[in-house]
């Protein structure tokens, strides 16, 4: 932007930090940098999974496997298998695989819903704002993990599909958590659109859709940003907790919070089984929250 | 006073959601091998279950109004009944576990904040970070792979053994016992609230710090121990006071999974039994008791801030 016109001396709060900007700030964050390199290497692990993968994760080792899920390190078994005999490791691999890609397609879903949603509300205010604002409070009122888990039970109770497909996963949750980001879009256009800039690209005769998505957007990306970054943890503690108990990926196909479901009944005889999945949520979660708040510190270094 | 076409409009969408349920209100029933189609077909009509949905919906309010949430036909009582009987475990769970948290939480972001990029500081951020990233269903295994199935050593040969399950192992009232069984739950469900609390009291304070009228008291000689928590904690507490009012409703989300593992005979059990039979009266009931409750402490939460705080006047 500074390109343009250096005409308007910009003031404190009207400085956009530069590319170079961010990710100097970002590289101070030690941390955070680790969490970009792990979450790269669990990217990869994902999408290569088949040909990292040692085993099939469905393949149930019928030559070992004697009714007793098989210890780390025993025939082959790096991590061991789980109750019915199918390797850790690779059920671990295929699990990120599913995990990853939920969370990811769930969050861009809530993202663009919800961006799309606040702006609307907060460009044009009035009715609109009014309804969209009531249709949020609605979503909000209702506790989330009580509201997918009964939506979760009802579609899969209706669908001939024995297994409840990941793609209706990603559609539930993507489309009731959009309201928290409809929030924070909102209330940065409605200062926004009072802007001398706005005003001008008004007067110039853009058209409302222009004024919104090439001109107020791009001031409000920031926040969007870290909340889409912390919202991808959250995901994937959502998805994995109804797996868990029984209303998310449904086996066979491996996720990491159904390899955690029966894990619990399991645990005297397998705790491997029980601690691997978790520890794969855990670092995951871990890597990404450090990640977000690398990113909030370096867009926005008022909020500390 | 929107909170009453708030819940309305709640109470609508919950009801649509649930008709779509494959069974209907009558799915309990429906796997009864003594009830044959036509009994079926009578209830659905003495029921009123035939009528359209909306007919269904106004009634169901009456009642609601009247204080009827109906009949729990997994549990063959009232809908207030069961919910009733669950909620003393759930306050006392959702109860030991808030006072852990925010206490905790608030000792941990004043101890971070006075010793800004400390050993302490840097212990109890990274505590937080894991708090908040941790899946709370994992942790409730791991906890009682540790402490129920293993025990933790001690030394001098003892070890920490804790149920893993249930609310207590006598029929009456023992208190050490009771208070074993509700160690590891409680530390289960408070862990992602202290974890928030610690983080944001330490932002909170942080900033406390940096006003003017704490260098003021400073200079006048108050101790520095004197500045801190008698003119400091309290204004550093009234966002806290906030934040709190606005996760409590969390701390029933929480509750669900946490009485689950640990076989806890509260509300959250109650949702997820009603759930996998499909209870349709019971599942309205505790929906709409839920989504009263976070109506509830949005409005305490606002009214708070507004009590505490006198510079923040309703418009």
């Amino acid at each position: 932007m500074a390109t343009t016109l250096p005409l308007a001396a910009a003031t404190a709060d009207d400085f956009v930090p530069s590319k170079n900007t961010v990710w100097r700030r970002f590289r101070r964050h030690k941390v955070a940098l680790a969490g970009i390199v792990v979450l790269a290497l669990l990217a990869l692990i994902a999408i290569f999974a088949k040909l990292l993968a040692p085993q099939d994760p469905n393949y149930i080792d019928q030559v070992h496997w004697q009714g007793y899920p098989l210890a780390p390190g025993v025939a082959g078994h790096i991590l061991g298998t789980d109750e019915v005999g199918r390797d850790l490791l690779s059920r671990l691999m295929f699990g990120a695989q599913i995990s990853l890609t939920v969370a990811l397609f769930a969050v861009i879903m809530e993202i663009v819903i919800g961006t799309v949603l606040g702006a609307v509300a907060g460009y044009y205010g009035g009715w609109i704002d009014f309804v969209l604002m009531r249709v949020t409070d609605v979503v909000l009122s209702i506790p989330l993990l009580p509201l997918l888990l009964v939506i979760t039970a009802i579609v899969e109770a209706t669908s001939t599909k024995a297994a409840l497909s990941f793609l209706v996963i990603v559609l539930i949750i993507g489309g009731l958590s959009w309201p928290s980001v409809a929030r924070l879009v909102r209330a940065s256009f409605l200062s926004l659109r009072e802007r001398e800039f706005a005003e001008a690209a008004r007067a110039v005769g853009n058209r409302d859709g222009r004024i919104i998505f090439r001109h107020l957007l791009p001031n409000a990306v920031a926040p969007i940003i870290v909340q889409a970054t912390l919202d991808v943890a959250n995901v994937i503690i959502l998805e994995s907790t109804l797996s868990f108990l029984g209303f998310g990926i449904q086996p066979p196909t491996a996720s990491w919070g159904n390899m955690l479901a029966n894990s619990q009944s399991n645990i005297t005889q397998a705790p491997w089984a029980a601690i691997f999945p978790g520890l794969c949520i855990l670092i995951t979660t871990l890597a990404i929250n450090y990640v977000g708040d690398g990113l909030r510190d370096a867009l926005d270094p008022n909020t500390r | 006073m929107q909170s009453i076409p708030l819940l309305l409009l709640v109470s609508i969408v919950i009801f649509s959601i649930l008709q779509a349920a494959p069974g209907g209100p009558l799915t309990p029933y429906l796997q009864n091998p003594h009830l044959t189609e036509a009994d079926i077909a009578r209830l659905k009509h003495n029921l009123g279950l035939d009528q359209p949905a909306y007919v269904q919906y106004l009634k169901w309010l009456w009642q609601v109004v009247h204080g009827d949430f109906g009949w729990s036909m997994s549990n063959s009582e009232t809908v207030t009944q069961a919910i009733l009987e669950r909620v003393p475990a759930t306050l006392e769970l959702m109860g030991a576990s808030l006072v852990i948290s925010v206490g905790l939480g608030v000792v941990f972001g004043i101890l971070s904040a006075v010793k800004q990029y400390s050993w302490v500081d840097y212990l109890i951020t990274t505590f937080a970070f894991f708090g908040q990233s941790m899946p709370v269903f994992w942790f409730a295994v791991m906890l009682q792979l540790l402490f129920a199935v293993y025990g933790v050593p001690v030394g001098f040969g003892y070890k920490i053994q804790l149920p893993s399950a249930g609310l207590s192992d006598y029929d009456q009232f023992v208190l050490g016992d009771r208070l074993r069984h509700l160690v590891l739950p409680t530390i289960v469900l408070s862990l992602a609230f202290l974890a928030q609390y610690s983080r944001f009291m330490r932002s909170s304070m942080l900033e406390v710090i940096r006003t003017d009228y704490m260098r003021t008291a400073a200079a006048k000689g108050v101790s520095r121990l004197g500045v801190i928590f008698k003119h400091g904690l309290k204004n550093a507490l009234i966002p806290l006071v906030t934040v709190i009012a606005l996760t409590l409703p969390g701390l029933v989300a929480g509750a669900v999974v946490t009485e689950t593992i640990f076989a806890w005979p509260g509300m959250g059990r109650l949702f997820l039994n009603a759930l996998q039979q499909f209870d349709f009266a019971l599942l309205m009931g505790y929906l709409m008791m839920v989504s009263f409750f976070v109506v509830f402490c949005n409005l305490l939460a606002d009214v708070c801030y507004a009590w505490l705080d006198p510079r923040v006047k309703y418009t």
